[in-house]
């Protein structure tokens, strides 16, 4: 478990994290979403004592980060897979790494087959591509079996298949009742992975909880309707219903699809499509985050024309 | 003991300190050689001389060696991983000084035994032979003096960061500062007479004369008392660093 209370942190004029309090829960996946500058890689390095805060605290399993004993057996963390030195060769570098905190050399060599590296462990890091030094920070964040995991957009650089390994990966970890604290900027990957939700914007929390109750609060619900009969259809559509018209078709809201076929063929309006929209993670992201992005573009692409 | 385990690793297992170490020795060797070999005939070849290419040049080269351990790993973001890994982060980089101090130990002596006994070989009749302590601390003495200048670039590395920042400093430093400021008038000899490593050479050629070595050292110190100031200088530069890099932000 993550606890963070009133985590604040500000760089000179800037105040990256700002009264920032949440928690990840044991036994989730529990994202970590935000625009671009929200704070979060800076929430990171809190949390793993990369940097101090200059009011609040964080704790992990209830004890503060630097006053862990072995922190690689209790907290594993990929916060970027480009901390290493190009000229090492991999296994050397989970070897250094592991030696830290008194993990023995097996351990290395069960996590390079268990990401993938073993036929490349001797090849100097600088060579790999960016989706195998992914998966070397992934064994590295895995050294010490620890119970708590933070991954800073674990999925960058890889391929479909890659991130489909580290999504049964996430869920696997969670499952056996660790903590699991992502960040990514991939909506549908996260809408995937996650199961908890933590959402900032310039350094303050703007929502804490779960996925499916975030996904809730979006605008765009209802069922996607298209005929050809729709006054019959509005008619029969009696009641509490929103009724919004949108590229050729309406959306119905506070009626569900079941019953809006079976009143359109009682009405006998031929029905030409009728599927229900979900709330979609990034229609409720965009929506709640629009007023926190920090470095947004002032202009539209359209009014860039040659 | 695990720290200076990991601290082995990391320095063998990249290529820059295996190229310093081979150019220290290289340099070492190579310039008792050179002056071995165009001393004349009729001249002696002194203890002192045949040490000129470790003391002066070699030294730099370790202190190179030394200092890129660290500056690498901030290059390369790897202290903060090793940060993450030791929390206190002294341990990590006391470690740090003290495998690179021995390393550094351990080729000071190759290099003071090697030019040495390179020397001796080529000038059999010139009396070389170690016979005094002062001759024995010398030769000896070079991986001593090699150890805690690679201490102190450490700590120069900590609080500099910056590779070539680090070694311009070291390097501007070792060569030409400390001559440069006998320049200054008045008050340039009495500063000399206390910088640390025209200290460190009081040390290794005590007060004789050098034949066509390096000139002998101003320092007031006795050579014993000298070693003990140039590693109390390297030490105090140390526990400075150690103190800057645990308050920062990694």
């Amino acid at each position: 478990m993550i606890e963070a209370t009133a985590l604040t942190k500000a760089y000179g004029a800037t105040t990256a994290v700002n009264e920032l309090t949440f928690t990840a829960r044991s036994g989730r996946v529990t994202g970590f979403l935000g625009p671009n500058g929200a704070g979060k890689s800076t929430t990171m390095r809190l949390v793993v004592g990369l940097d101090s805060p200059d009011a609040g605290t964080v704790l992990v399993d209830g004890v503060p980060y630097r006053e862990l004993k072995d922190p690689l057996r209790t907290v594993g963390a990929m916060l970027d897979a480009t901390w290493r030195h190009p000229g090492r060769g991999g296994r050397d570098h989970l070897r250094w790494l592991a030696a830290t905190n008194g993990i023995p050399e097996q351990r290395v060599d069960q996590l390079l087959e268990l990401v993938g590296l073993k036929s490349v462990e001797k090849t100097r890091v600088g060579r790999y591509s960016l989706g195998m030094q992914q998966r070397l920070g992934i064994a590295a964040a895995l050294l010490g079996d620890p119970r708590v995991l933070l991954f800073d957009e674990p999925v960058n650089g890889l391929d479909p298949e890659g991130m489909a390994w580290i999504r049964q990966l996430l869920h696997s970890l969670a499952a056996e009742g660790r903590t699991v604290f992502v960040s990514s900027h991939l909506l549908p990957e996260m809408a995937q992975t996650a199961q908890d939700l933590v959402v900032i914007g310039r350094g303050r929390l703007i929502y804490q909880g779960t996925m499916d109750d975030f996904v809730a609060r979006t605008s765009r619900h209802g069922v996607r309707v298209r005929t050809p009969h729709a006054d019959e259809l509005r008619a029969a559509l009696t009641g509490q219903v929103e009724f919004t018209e949108e590229d050729g078709a309406f959306v119905v809201s506070g009626v569900d699809s079941d019953r809006i076929g079976q009143l359109a063929f009682d009405a006998g309006a031929t029905l030409h499509e009728l599927s229900p929209i979900a709330g979609s993670l990034e229609q409720a992201y965009l929506d709640l985050t629009r007023e926190a992005v920090e470095f947004s573009s002032a202009v539209s692409p359209s009014e860039v024309t040659p | 003991m695990n720290l200076l385990a990991v601290e082995r690793i990391k320095l063998f297992t990249t290529r820059s300190p295996w190229w310093c170490a081979l150019i220290t020795i290289a340099l070492s060797v190579g310039f008792a050689a050179i002056l071995a070999g165009a001393t004349e005939s009729t001249d002696s070849l002194t203890v002192s001389a045949t040490q000129f290419g470790g003391s002066q040049f070699g030294i730099a080269v370790v202190m190179v060696l030394a200092a890129l351990a660290v500056t690498t790993e901030y290059r390369f973001n790897t202290i903060r991983t090793t940060f993450q890994a030791v929390p206190h982060r002294s341990p990590a980089l006391v470690a740090k000084a003290v495998v690179v101090g021995l390393v550094s130990l351990i080729l000071g002596e190759i290099a003071g035994f090697g030019a040495w006994g390179l020397a001796v070989l080529m000038r059999p009749n010139d009396n070389l032979a170690l016979t005094t302590g002062q001759d024995w601390a010398n030769v000896a003495g070079l991986g001593l003096v090699f150890a805690f200048s690679a201490v102190l670039a450490v700590a120069v590395g900590i609080m500099i960061r910056h590779s070539a920042g680090a070694i311009a400093l070291l390097l501007i430093y070792t060569l030409a500062v400390e001559s440069l400021v006998q320049l200054i008038p008045k008050i340039g000899n009495h500063i000399h007479e206390w910088m640390p490593f025209n200290v460190a050479n009081k040390f290794l050629v005590g007060s004789t004369p050098a034949g066509n070595g390096p000139p002998p050292s101003d320092s007031p110190l006795s050579p014993g008392w000298a070693l003990a100031y140039f590693a109390g200088i390297s030490i105090v530069f140390l526990l400075v660093a150690l103190g800057v890099a645990k308050k920062r932000d990694a």
